[in-house]
């Protein structure tokens, strides 16, 4: 992989730090009049998700990572590793669960996620923003109860839990921010 | 259009302020034949077709052989270019306020930078620390005595994770920056005088309490470093040793190195009058009489949308 001077830290580029890929999150460039030239940088560990802020030499350089975001299909797991799928080479890639992480529990069949790469192995997969799911387990539902607030929990197929409003029943598909986790809206029924 | 408005009254403020003190201002070519031998400035070089030249950073030697072939007090107000220096408050080309005062000290030139401040960001008071002290103060670490380690411990003190390996010069440009400038943004302004003879870059080497210090200062508003005044080592011999120990120093690092200006030295061994120098960055001013904290706010096209 090539180098990377300083000021060429942009947002968003990957670099080794100490042996582990990051994203380069801010840098900001600082110089006396008379003297020394420091960037100071924000960076995120690929690998723990933990921000760091580093110190440079203004000219000094780090080595870039290779690390590539790919959108793949989610296709199984057997228990150990998470197979996923290229759908326009069919070729498969195989992440193991410190790079599945919390991405498991939306993990559904034929959705696409954004897999990162790092030197060719899954790092870290990050579900889409919003995803539509099925509720396979919740309290019955309270017809007539659409205006008010209150809520409950509801279990979705892929083993995510989270709170629902009351009117809803087992056999609905819901939308959720896989950010926060929390439900957006009824989805039309599959 | 107000801030447009802003630059040109700030522009013609700092113009008259200094012709009503009878400071003649004179414009000195941006291109010139040599290059500065800072290791820590690095310049644009224009191909030309009698050879390279370079884009001033500073109209300092032009206005020192004016000095010397009897002009008197000058000042100059125009670009000036530093490649490589990009940030928040930084631009590889900006406006530089450069004035020479024939027989003064650098202390009585302070007091008219102070005038000058007191004037345009309505500052009515101000301090003057050492460099010591504003490291004591904030680092808890001598100037004088600390080491390489201790600085890195001081460093790492106030949270800064230094990737790589700096010299002492380099940890106090570390802890001036990143610790002393974001501790006195609520100080107004602050001279910081006594620097070490490291650090003398053209200024002269005085006495002060027993120790050789540099006869330079810098002016700081708000935490940002303003101006940066000496008074001129007037020397040739000892100018030529520095630039010697620059050429030393890039060498070291793997930057070219420059010849001398042999012109600068003629008009230094001809005799460059006693006197003392500031250079202050004229879009920090604006920025600060505006109340902004970044410089591409007050620079109509700055360096990405020139």
């Amino acid at each position: 992989m090539p180098n990377f001077s300083t000021n060429e830290f942009k947002p968003g580029l990957k670099v080794m730090l100490d042996n582990e890929p990051c994203s380069i999150m801010e840098n900001e460039y600082v110089k006396p009049g008379k003297g020394q030239a420091f960037n100071r940088v924000k960076l995120r560990n690929l690998r723990s998700g933990r921000v760091l802020e580093k110190t440079f030499k203004s000219g000094d350089s780090l080595e870039g990572a290779d690390v590539l975001d790919i959108d793949l299909e989610y296709s199984y797991t057997d228990g150990e590793f998470w197979y996923f799928m290229d759908p326009n080479t069919f070729e498969q890639h195989s992440a193991d669960k410190a790079a599945i992480a919390d991405a498991e529990k939306w993990l559904k069949e034929q959705e696409k996620f954004e897999v990162t790469l790092f030197n060719g192995a899954p790092l870290a997969v990050t579900p889409p923003n919003f995803i539509e799911l099925e509720i396979t387990e919740t309290d019955p539902g309270l017809k007539g109860d659409t205006a008010q607030g209150g809520s409950k929990p509801a279990t979705l197929s892929t083993g995510a839990v989270v709170r629902v409003p009351l009117f809803l029943s087992e056999g609905e598909i819901i939308r959720v921010d896989t950010r926060s986790g929390e439900y957006v809206s009824r989805a039309s029924k599959a | 259009m107000g801030d447009l408005r802003a630059r040109a009254a700030l522009l013609e403020e700092v113009r008259s302020f200094l012709s009503s003190r009878s400071v003649l201002e004179v414009d000195t070519p941006m291109l010139g034949r040599f290059a500065i031998t800072d290791p820590n400035i690095e310049l644009f070089p224009v191909a030309t077709s009698e050879g390279p030249r370079f884009l001033q950073s500073s109209p300092e030697y032009a206005m020192k052989r004016l000095l010397a072939s009897g002009s008197g007090d000058i000042f100059q107000l125009g670009k000036v270019f530093r490649s490589g220096e990009y940030g928040g408050k930084h631009n590889p080309e900006f406006m530089m306020l450069e004035w020479y005062r024939v027989g003064w000290t650098h202390c009585q030139l302070m007091r008219e930078v102070a005038e000058l401040l007191a004037q345009t960001l309505q500052l009515s008071t101000w301090q003057i620390w050492s460099l010591g002290a504003l490291l004591e103060h904030f680092c808890q670490i001598n100037l004088n005595e600390a080491t390489e380690l201790e600085l890195e411990v001081a460093a790492l003190n106030a949270g800064l994770d230094v990737v790589g390996d700096l010299d002492k010069l380099d940890y106090l440009d570390l802890l001036m920056t990143h610790v002393v400038e974001p501790g006195i943004v609520d100080w107004g302004l602050v001279f910081v005088v006594d620097f070490l003879e490291e650090q003398a870059a053209l200024s002269r080497i005085i006495e002060r309490g027993g120790r050789r210090v540099a006869a330079r200062f810098e002016a700081y508003v708000r935490g940002v470093e303003l101006a940066n005044g000496y008074w001129e080592e007037s020397d040739p011999e000892v100018l030529v040793r520095r630039f010697e120990a620059d050429n030393r120093v890039r060498q070291s690092r793997g930057q070219t190195t420059h010849k001398i200006d042999e012109r600068l030295i003629s008009a230094t061994s001809a005799g460059v009058p006693d006197c003392a120098g500031v250079a202050l960055g004229f879009d920090r001013l604006l920025m600060l009489a505006l109340g902004r904290s970044e410089l591409s706010q007050v620079i109509p096209f700055s360096w990405p949308r020139a």
